[in-house]
């Protein structure tokens, strides 16, 4: 039977077992929208913004580890998911993003709301089509769902011009893709794998250093089994939070700029570093010529570019994480015996001295101004046995998130690490909900974040996406006014926000819940009060306004050379500022 | 170092700014860049000098052979190989001038390809010393104008395997 293209589109999306989309029409996709509309299968999202589309179709994909679906129309609507894209290829999320077209014949006439969708989105896409014949449309899809989803994964765009979404063709999805120009490697190198298993057996001093792609390759499991077999200490990125229980005692937390002081001397001192599924990013290894300066390294990635592109590496495994952990586990248990234990107990013990010397610490006065790492340490205790799925903007907010909130499994932390997109958050948790619409999903928001995607709150009410926000409410962009305190003399240029919205007000003018938390003795009850509530909430949680995030390492700097609280400068001015700072007789907790 | 790297494409409409995206994205140098079909007319090659340090070379082979559309990926100067440009030099040429002109194209063994009472077109192709040459001795003359290919290279067969491909041809 012959079908246009609009329902050629949706039939492909049911084979692909897509559920939902998140979409903003516009004139040249109106005829996929009046299918999607005459149908019941695939639920459609009408977000208030494409940026919103595409993160939330990032939530989905990160939540679920399927690829998240978007669709916007030509022009505007997609330069607008552009951000979305751009932040889906850095940090791997598998989706697929359609975009409308003007039709063939106008392409390159400068026509009404007509883009170089192609050109626009090729620097920021894995791959992208642009689809001229109907005949094609079928193919096409299944390829953008294969591309998107194996190798490592990343966001391809499918351009369909109005008239092929109107035209009719043949309809037939094809069973299986095949492109001779692309065949990721799962497999890696039996020998190189040998190698990896002696050198893990024989290291006195070794580290797990764990990323988002044993997240996306599902290897958590294996990864568990692996660390507790060769008693080997886990250091997590950014993105590969919640790979590995952030309560096992073998976890030392994040690594890189902010993370903790044990995890980042582990990686100084140790003899054999083992990265799973992570790229040595600037913000993890620092100055680079003095990263890990006494240690082998073990790279196992499935993007051969990954490997070398940063650091030397000694034993390159190009493969998927799972296949690759699976072999190495396989040597390992036969050759792995108590030694290994034995061996490692002085650096273990070297380990333990670390953390007691310096854990993750701030302080909370009673009556004294709420602190943002007691708000989300509270967040945490309140929720770790809900499961909850945590989002987070970009900045302060997002790294004491990251620090003390620990997750215990995958998928359950989205956050925009390789872009730093402020405005994530949010739509990015309601992709999650919409994806699980009876779990918890939190979304840790700084306030000047918040307002970058606020509008999306419209679309969480009419759909009914329970997300719940909490704001950490300091007036300033947190991240900015730090460096500015460190690096620029204080001086805050276009840091101090001078005038944020009523955010509660705010919430309840798009008619969610707005809740307030004015000090520390309040926090508990309004955070079991949003939770409690089947509706987006925003809880507005006026807090310090100079706290700075700690341990920090200054870009450029070396791993083994944090600061580790403000220096002493910066707190006597920080004490004239008017703010009232906790004195230490006043400490109620430390973390 | 130079390197010259050989590209199999698919010959698709936007293969080539793949390609050259990649390289001004990255901030890796293209020299020159050539592009034409191969036997196959469903793929093209691509012939990319470029330079840079052993680290910057591996990561131009791995993110080319990342790109979807690429087939095959070959960096030449990993073996040996011969190369080749092909420059068109249009000549002013006064009188007193024109013996001169054809004395130095026959020296490099170009031609002639276009003639005007006041220009010679002269064709010349060799590797980019040869080409830097003729210039050299072309420019008091006075040069017009100037358009070179960019160079084209094919890795050289070894002898041994040369043979076994002769001897196959024969037994056929």
């Amino acid at each position: 039977m012959k079908l246009t293209g609009a329902e050629i589109l949706i039939e492909c999306l049911k084979r692909e077992g897509v559920k939902t989309v998140f979409a903003l029409p516009g004139g040249v996709v109106l005829k996929i929208f009046d299918m999607l509309h005459q149908q019941k299968d695939i639920e459609v999202v009408l977000t208030r913004h494409e940026q919103g589309a595409g993160h939330m179709a990032e939530g989905y994909a990160k939540a679920t580890g399927k690829a998240g679906v978007c669709l916007v129309t030509s022009g505007p609507g997609m330069t607008n998911v552009i951000t979305a894209l751009a932040d889906a290829y850095m940090d791997s999320v598998p989706m697929v993003c359609f975009t409308g077209q003007v039709p063939t014949s106008l392409i390159g006439n400068d026509a009404f709301q007509e883009a170089d969708n192609i050109g626009l989105s090729r620097p920021c896409t894995k791959y992208n089509f642009l689809v001229k014949n109907v005949a094609d449309l079928a193919t096409t899809i299944k390829e953008a769902f294969y591309i998107a989803t194996t190798g490592r994964p990343g966001p391809v765009l499918v351009d369909i011009p109005k008239d092929v979404s109107m035209d009719k063709a043949e309809f037939t999805y094809p069973s299986s893709v095949s492109i001779r120009s692309y065949n990721p490697v799962y497999e890696g190198n039996k020998w190189q794998i040998k190698q990896a298993a002696e050198a893990m057996t024989k290291a006195k001093k070794p580290i797990l250093y764990v990323g988002g792609g044993v997240i996306f390759s599902g290897a958590s499991q294996e990864l568990l089994e692996l660390a507790e077999l060769t008693h080997m200490p886990v250091d997590m990125t950014l993105m590969g939070l919640g790979a590995f229980p952030g309560e096992h005692p073998q976890s030392l937390g994040m690594l890189g700029m902010h993370g903790t002081y044990c995890a980042n001397m582990a990686m100084h001192y140790s003899d054999l570093v083992v990265a799973i599924g992570a790229r040595f990013d600037d913000r993890v290894t620092g100055k680079v010529s003095e990263f890990c300066p006494h240690a082998k390294v073990i790279h196992i990635d499935i993007d051969p570019t990954s490997i070398r592109k940063n650091v030397n590496v000694d034993i390159p495994i190009v493969g998927d994480c799972k296949t690759v952990l699976r072999e190495l586990l396989q040597i390992l248990r036969a050759t792995v015996n108590g030694d290994q234990r034995e061996l490692r107990k002085p650096w273990w013990n070297q380990l333990r001295e670390w953390q007691q010397a310096n854990p993750l610490a701030y302080q909370q006065a009673a009556d004294g101004p709420t602190k943002p790492q007691y708000v989300i340490k509270r967040l945490y205790e309140l929720t770790k046995d809900l499961d909850p799925i945590v989002s987070t903007d970009v900045g302060q907010h997002q790294m004491w998130a990251a620090q003390y909130f620990k997750l215990a499994k995958p998928n359950r932390w989205l956050t925009s690490g390789g872009l730093g997109t402020m405005g994530f958050g949010f739509p990015a948790a309601m992709g999650a909900q919409a994806a699980f619409p009876g779990r918890l999903v939190l979304c840790i928001a700084g306030d000047g974040s918040i307002q970058m995607n606020m509008q999306e709150m419209a679309t969480a009410v009419v759909h009914k996406l329970p997300v719940k926000i909490i704001v950490l409410n300091n007036r300033f962009h947190g991240m900015v006014r730090q460096w500015q305190d460190l690096f620029y003399e204080g001086r805050y240029a276009s840091s101090d926000l001078e005038a944020t919205p009523d955010f509660v007000k705010l919430a309840e003018a798009y008619g969610a819940v707005g809740l307030r938390a004015s000090k520390p003795s309040e926090i508990d009850d309004v955070l079991k009060e949003a939770i409690a509530v089947n509706k987006p909430v925003i809880v507005d949680v006026p807090t310090y306004r100079y706290e700075n995030v700690y341990p920090m390492i200054p870009a450029g700097g070396c791993n083994h050379e944090m600061l580790l609280e403000d220096p002493p400068a910066l707190k006597s001015k920080q004490a004239g500022s008017g703010q009232v700072t906790p004195k230490d007789s006043d400490t109620i907790l430390t973390a | 170092m130079e390197h010259i790297i050989s590209i199999t494409v698919e010959n698709k409409f936007g293969s080539l700014s793949r390609v050259a995206g990649l390289f001004s994205g990255r901030g890796f140098n293209i020299e020159s860049l050539s592009v034409a079909p191969t036997l196959d007319p469903s793929m093209s090659q691509m012939t990319i000098v470029t330079s840079g340090d052993d680290r910057i070379i591996e990561q131009i082979v791995k993110q080319l052979n990342k790109l979807i559309d690429v087939i095959k990926v070959v960096d030449l100067n990993e073996s040996d190989f011969v190369s080749r440009e092909t420059a068109l030099i249009k000549v002013h040429t006064r009188p007193e001038d024109r013996a001169e002109a054809l004395r130095i194209a026959d020296i490099f063994r170009a031609n002639v390809i276009d003639s005007t009472p006041a220009t010679y077109t002269i064709e010349v192709t060799g590797d980019p010393h040869k080409i830097e040459a003729i210039i050299n001795l072309l420019q008091p003359l006075g040069i017009k104008e100037l358009t070179r290919t960019g160079r084209v290279a094919v890795a050289r067969e070894s002898i041994r395997s040369a043979s076994l491909q002769a001897k196959k041809v024969a037994r056929e």
